[in-house]
């Protein structure tokens, strides 16, 4: 948990990347291309197409300022999480064997392609959001879902998050400490597994009642459901191009798709 | 007379911040009850945690019973034997009956279970709080849980105990009965507290921490 968390910006609510061309473009517009870059990708089935997508984001890299390294890294990290899928797709799905294991596993071609498909489409995605939405600061990106109407709630969950993420971390750290002051050495035993449980416990209560506070010292300052936003978004020229560019981008990769697909 | 806990020349800052502490160096003797005075933010909790090895120093050397302790195992031992009282009782509490946090440190110190309930039961019995053992931790009033808190260190049996602003948040009576209680203990203990009156009782000898060093104290009474 540390690692991803160490990739976060020092203070919440600091920007995140460097000074990137992305950098000066409206948080909305970055929102909505990444969304509809999203819709169209996984919307697309041939690979050359969907490689071409992939490699769009890649040159997007070196616009938004991220190191490239810990954010390829941040990238695979996700396909952690869908590897096993991948692995176990070109044996589960039915169709012409391609390749034959010691053992009697069959990996069919259709499956080899799926699997392709889906590891592709989801890089693609995930690299594009970091880019685009992975280089704005928490606080902007709730703007800019305010502003886009997103549901009040989410967005204010979002903002709360990142307000008291750094609260409940120094709290448990704190508890941490405390259990280590009482010699308290973590092992595989029940004690351990006892105290940590009574730890994570303990923590969602005070949270909740914590959470109380917030809302009665909120209330007293007048609050009914609507925290007034400030904000400077502004939507240019150069959000515009950028818009009109992406749009054409897109509208390429559809054409391209539509055209493959009919040749087939 | 050998010390009991030495801190020698030490430095710390936090990262992106000014340093709070540029050679503080302090020991204390066996049976010794010295406070650490100082404005917020001096660096004097951060001194206490350091003692202990909660966090470690950029620079400067800590010795425990005589044995230098530089690695997480060096402290280990020493935290078996030193006890500290959190500020906030609500970072030391944690459990959710007061009497299983009580018997939280002596389980970690290795006895068994009905030997660290015996000990619960002996503490809660030295500190008048056989009332309390079976309440909810997080119901218990602020005054309450710092009398439990000392408990939880106490059942360890500490040579040393090293107080951070025990009297936060207390009423007088309840600082009466803790200052009663410090005052019977034969421990040797370092208090951080900005109650002049409550030090004044309790402790021989004040130190006064300012820009990150330790010196006797400007204003002796």
């Amino acid at each position: 948990m540390a690692h991803l968390l160490s990739l976060a910006p020092p203070h919440p609510g600091g920007a995140t990347g460097g000074p990137g061309p992305i950098h000066g473009l409206d948080p909305r517009g970055r929102v909505l291309a990444a969304a509809a870059f999203a819709v169209v990708v996984t919307g697309l089935s041939s690979l050359p197409v969907l490689a071409l997508a992939a490699v769009a984001a890649l040159a997007m890299l070196p616009l938004s300022g991220l190191p490239p390294g810990p954010t390829l890294r941040r990238m695979v990290m996700m396909d952690g999480f869908i590897l096993v899928m991948l692995v176990l797709l070109p044996f589960t799905t039915p169709g012409t064997p391609a390749l034959i294991l010691p053992g009697g596993l069959v990996a069919t071609r259709e499956g080899l392609r799926l699997a392709a498909e889906i590891a592709l489409t989801a890089n693609a995605v995930i690299l594009m959001l970091m880019v685009l939405v992975g280089t704005l600061d928490p606080v902007r990106l709730g703007h800019a879902l305010a502003r886009l109407r997103l549901p009040l709630r989410l967005v204010h969950l979002l903002l709360f998050t990142v307000r008291y993420i750094e609260v409940l971390r120094a709290e448990y750290d704190r508890t941490r400490q405390a259990m280590r002051a009482r010699a308290f050495r973590p092992g595989s035993n029940r004690h351990t597994w006892v105290s940590l449980g009574q730890l994570v416990g303990m923590m969602l209560v005070r949270a909740l009642e914590r959470s109380e506070r917030i809302l009665q010292a909120m209330k007293c300052r007048g609050f009914t459901g609507q925290i007034p936003l400030l904000d400077d978004l502004s939507f240019g020229a150069g959000d515009r191009l950028f818009g009109v560019l992406f749009a054409l981008a897109l509208g390429c990769l559809i054409a391209m798709e539509v055209a493959l697909v009919r040749a087939a | 007379m050998s010390a009991l806990l030495e801190l020698d020349d030490i430095h710390f800052g936090y990262p992106g911040q000014a340093p709070v502490l540029a050679g503080a160096s302090l020991a204390l003797g066996p049976g010794e009850r010295i406070a650490l005075v100082g404005a917020n933010g001096t660096g004097k909790s951060t001194l206490l945690r350091i003692a202990l090895g909660l966090i470690r120093p950029a620079r400067g050397t800590i010795r425990a019973f005589g044995q230098p302790c530089a690695r997480e195992t060096d402290f280990q031992q020493m935290r078996r034997r030193v006890g500290l009282v959190f500020q906030d009782p609500d970072d030391q509490l944690f459990c959710p009956t007061v009497a299983e946090d009580i018997a939280f440190g002596p389980l970690n110190l290795g006895l068994s279970r009905a030997e660290a309930l015996r000990r619960v039961d002996a503490v809660l019995e030295q500190l008048a709080l056989t009332a309390l053992r079976n309440r909810v931790t997080h119901h218990l009033s602020g005054g309450e849980k710092r009398l439990v808190t000392l408990a939880t260190v106490l059942v360890m049996r500490p040579e040393v105990l090293l107080l951070d602003e025990p009297t936060n948040a207390l009423d007088p009576e309840n600082e009466a009965r803790l200052l009663a209680i410090l005052q019977a203990l034969p421990q040797a203990i370092l208090l951080v507290s900005h109650d002049p009156a409550f030090r004044a009782r309790l402790v021989q000898r004040e130190l006064h921490l300012a820009e990150g060093r330790l010196g006797p104290h400007p204003h002796p009474r």
